[in-house]
């Protein structure tokens, strides 16, 4: 196993939130996608930490902290976003949302 | 004052009275306003604008009567701040600083002119200083040379603000200062009664300026800086009543005319820097035998293409018969005396360039014989007694090109002088004609003159007695020297031309005579009754240029072709006379013949006397004995060609038409081709440039969907191929 499992594990996790980013209409589901691939990518830092691959005084495992505080600020502002505009539109989906059309 | 501070002055003094006429003109003529209109904001606002030249001064010269009739109302000039009215109340700011105190201005409905004032004034000051310089270069012996400052220094460019007075600048300043204050004088009376008569002036003076650096400067870019202030204020003085559309018209084909033929002056003047480092006359005189003969040529030609246009030779010619459309007194003073014979001026000044090339020697020669011939067939038939002069002008002046060409200088130098004065007599005795008869210029509607007109006609007999080279007087001299040295150096087929153009020459000017002066009056029958010597501020400068007329070829022309003149010019003329520049060989002069002689020199100058009398004796014959006659000798023309030979040359020998043809509707038809071009072609490749990005645009559009989810799939796809070029490219 080793560092390649963790890299694919990492892989498959930010496969899924990227599809679901792509593919769900449902923009608190977009939302849960983003934190997906961050976590995906999180993930891969405190491995690459773990193995000290390219990764020296542990600045993966910091790096992936302040990657969480960044998710953790992007999810609040994301959320209260993505709830105002349901209030105004009466509707979860992305679809609807395209005033910026051409 | 030493002789270079009044060297210095001459010039200063008009461009003084310029600005005195530009500054404070205005409030020296002094307009009749309506009642108490007072300060400009009056009831008459149609007037208001460009109110300076009014209705009234397209004519001429408005007659007495309608002078009265129309100056009461027409006020409202261009300061009427100035003139509180009719009601005698002095205007507060006549009176400030101005020199002009004790003008108490009455209130009469006369309008008031002042404005001549001071620039006449100051233009007889630069006379007076004039004649002390000419008699110190001429008796004196001195030349002068007056820098004042370094005008232009710029690397190895150096140009010096400097005068140069020897003996060819002093004949120049005698006719220019001596014609230019008669004109000032003639003018005052002329053009009284104009509305823009402190314009007048302010031209007037710029133009004497202008004329006296011109002749006065000392390296050729001052030369060229006089030259093109006297173009410009001849612009400006032929279209000075600009409201008419002819003057207008003449004014704007002069400056153009004269650009082409400046336009070559200029690149002579740029070469010569290029070539010789320097515009300084003495430094470039003294190193151009140095130049490769093909420059100098070239130089020459291209010097001599602005005296072309400037004194207005074939076929750049055109635009001084239409010159005639500006007030009389500009036509004597600029077109007859002074400016055009900046041309003249200008080669014998640069005598040493051409005396250095026998190929523009030529060139000047040739040109000058068939101007001289071509203008005096077209003067044959005018009408109109100003064309008439016009085209006298432009022969005369050719034949002083004949005289630079064959190395005649110092007779050109003489031919210029005296005709200065007496075409200078001549223009403005026409005008005096004009004057005194309504407004009337066409000789058809002349005739009878010399009743009512006793000074002028006198006056105007003497001035014709000296362009028909009669003896005694100043054009017998003067033209008989330039024949006699014409077959002296050899050239037998010009001096025929001459000698031909000298018969046409006497009759044209006294069937000028005739028509104007004898006979009977042809005009309306009530016009008759206003028929009238002119004020004597018109006479009396015609009076006073006789004197020079008839005396100026005693004193300077005897002996023939050794007269005092020639003392005075040698200095000048010296070099190129050394190096026999335009003596053919086999010629007397080549055999090494100098001075008169009884024969062929005596028999030469009988010859030219009675050339001129036979003129006059068939003009008296055409036009005083038998009015018939004209008409049945073109009849008698053989093959019938009379009639269209009449007609040539009655219509200049259709150059304006051609010209018209070629450079006008050419010049449409050019414009017109350059406008496809650039509607189709330029236009196109803008447009065609707009239209790509707009396809463009319409097709990218469609991948603005406004989902996020595109963009974000469309970013994912991107990263893909990064990943995938990263991992190919790597390995």
């Amino acid at each position: 196993m080793g560092l390649q499992g963790y890299l694919v594990v990492s892989a498959i996790l930010f496969g899924i939130g990227m599809f679901g980013f792509l593919a769900r209409r449902n923009a608190i589901l977009m939302l849960i996608s983003i934190e997906l691939m961050l976590n995906a990518v999180n993930l891969s830092l405190v491995a690459f930490n773990a193995y000290d691959y390219y990764s020296p005084n542990d600045s993966g495992a910091i790096f992936a902290l302040l990657v969480m505080a960044v998710a953790a600020a992007e999810a609040t502002v994301g959320l209260a976003l993505v709830i105002a505009i349901i209030r105004t539109r009466q509707t979860p989906e992305v679809d609807e949302y395209s005033d910026l059309k051409e | 004052m030493t002789v270079e501070t009044l060297i210095a002055l001459i010039p200063a003094l008009p461009l003084a009275g310029f600005l005195f006429a530009v500054l404070l003109g205005p409030r020296f003529d002094r307009m009749p306003a309506h009642g108490h209109d007072s300060h400009g904001k009056g009831h008459d606002g149609s007037h208001d604008a460009h109110a300076d030249v009014d209705d009234s001064s397209f004519k001429p010269i408005p007659s007495e009567e309608e002078q009265r009739a129309t100056s009461p109302h027409a006020g409202h000039a261009d300061d009427l701040a100035n003139s509180n009215g009719a009601d005698g109340v002095i205007p507060a700011d006549m009176n400030d600083g101005i020199g002009q105190v004790g003008h108490v201005v009455e209130g009469g409905e006369r309008p008031v002119y002042r404005s001549w004032w001071i620039p006449t004034a100051l233009v007889a000051v630069a006379w007076v200083f004039s004649m002390v310089v000419f008699a110190n270069v001429i008796f004196g012996g001195n030349t002068y040379h007056v820098s004042l400052y370094e005008w232009i220094g710029s690397g190895t460019f150096h140009v010096q603000i400097a005068f140069l007075v020897d003996g060819l600048t002093a004949m120049l300043l005698l006719v220019v200062s001596t014609v230019g204050l008669l004109v000032h004088v003639y003018s005052i009376g002329y053009m009284d009664g104009d509305r823009g008569l402190w314009r007048f002036f302010a031209y007037l003076n710029l133009f004497m300026f202008s004329m006296l650096l011109l002749i006065l400067g000392d390296n050729f870019l001052m030369l060229y800086v006089g030259w093109e202030a006297v173009g410009l204020c001849s612009y400006a003085l032929i279209g000075f009543w600009y409201k008419k559309p002819s003057a207008a018209g003449a004014a704007k084909k002069a400056f153009i005319v004269n650009r082409v033929g400046d336009f070559g002056f200029g690149l002579g003047i740029m070469m010569i820097w290029t070539l010789l480092g320097t515009l300084d006359f003495e430094q470039v005189f003294a190193t151009i035998h140095t130049l490769d003969p093909t420059a100098i040529t070239v130089i020459a030609l291209l010097l001599f293409a602005g005296a072309v246009g400037k004194s207005a030779q074939f076929p750049l010619h055109v635009w001084l018969p239409d010159a005639m459309e500006g007030p009389t007194p500009v036509s004597a003073l600029i077109h007859a005396a002074t400016m055009v014979n900046a041309g003249v001026y200008m080669v014998a000044r640069s005598n040493p360039i051409f005396a250095e090339s026998p190929t523009a020697m030529w060139v000047v020669a040739s040109i000058g014989v068939f101007t001289a011939i071509f203008a005096a067939a077209i003067a044959l038939t005018q009408n109109d007694i100003k064309k008439v002069l016009a085209y006298s002008t432009v022969s005369q002046l050719a034949y002083m090109f004949f005289a630079l060409g064959i190395g005649a200088w110092v007779a050109a130098i003489f031919h210029l002088v005296s005709h200065g004065f007496f075409k200078g007599l001549l223009f403005m005795g026409s005008g005096s004609v004009i004057h005194g008869a309504a407004g009337e210029q066409d000789m058809r509607f002349l005739g009878g003159l010399r009743d009512r007109m006793k000074w002028t006609y006198r006056t105007m007999v003497v001035g014709s007695l000296a362009l028909a080279g009669i003896p005694i007087f100043a054009g017998f001299f003067s033209k008989d020297e330039i024949l006699g040295e014409a077959f002296g150096r050899g050239y037998y087929l010009f001096w025929a031309v001459g000698l031909l153009v000298a018969f046409m020459t006497a009759f044209y000017t006294f069937r000028m005579v005739y028509m104007t002066f004898w006979g009977t009056w042809r005009g309306p029958r009530d016009a008759w009754q206003h028929v009238h010597e002119s004020a004597p501020t018109i006479v009396a400068p015609l009076i006073i240029l006789a004197i020079p007329t008839i005396l100026v070829g005693l004193f300077l022309g005897l002996p023939p072709e050794g007269g005092l003149i020639h003392g005075w010019l040698e200095e000048v003329f010296h070099h190129a006379e050394e190096l026999g520049a335009g003596i053919l060989p086999g010629s007397i002069l080549a055999e090494g013949h100098h001075g008169f002689s009884l024969w062929p020199g005596g028999a030469l100058l009988l010859l030219g006397a009675s050339v001129g009398a036979a003129g006059i004796w068939l003009a008296y014959r055409w036009y005083v004995l038998d009015p018939e006659a004209p008409a049945r000798f073109v009849a008698r023309i053989p093959l019938g060609l009379g009639p269209g030979m009449y007609a040539a040359s009655l219509n200049k020998y259709y150059v304006d038409d051609f010209y018209g043809l070629v450079w006008a509707r050419g010049g449409v038809l050019v414009g017109n081709a350059l406008w496809w071009f650039d509607a189709k072609v330029i236009d196109g490749a803008v447009n065609g440039a707009g239209w790509v990005a707009q396809r463009w645009g319409a097709t990218l559009r469609r991948t603005q969907t406004g989902h996020v989810q595109n963009y974000a799939l469309g970013m994912a796809a991107g990263l893909v191929v990064v990943l995938v070029a990263f991992l190919v490219f790597r390995a």
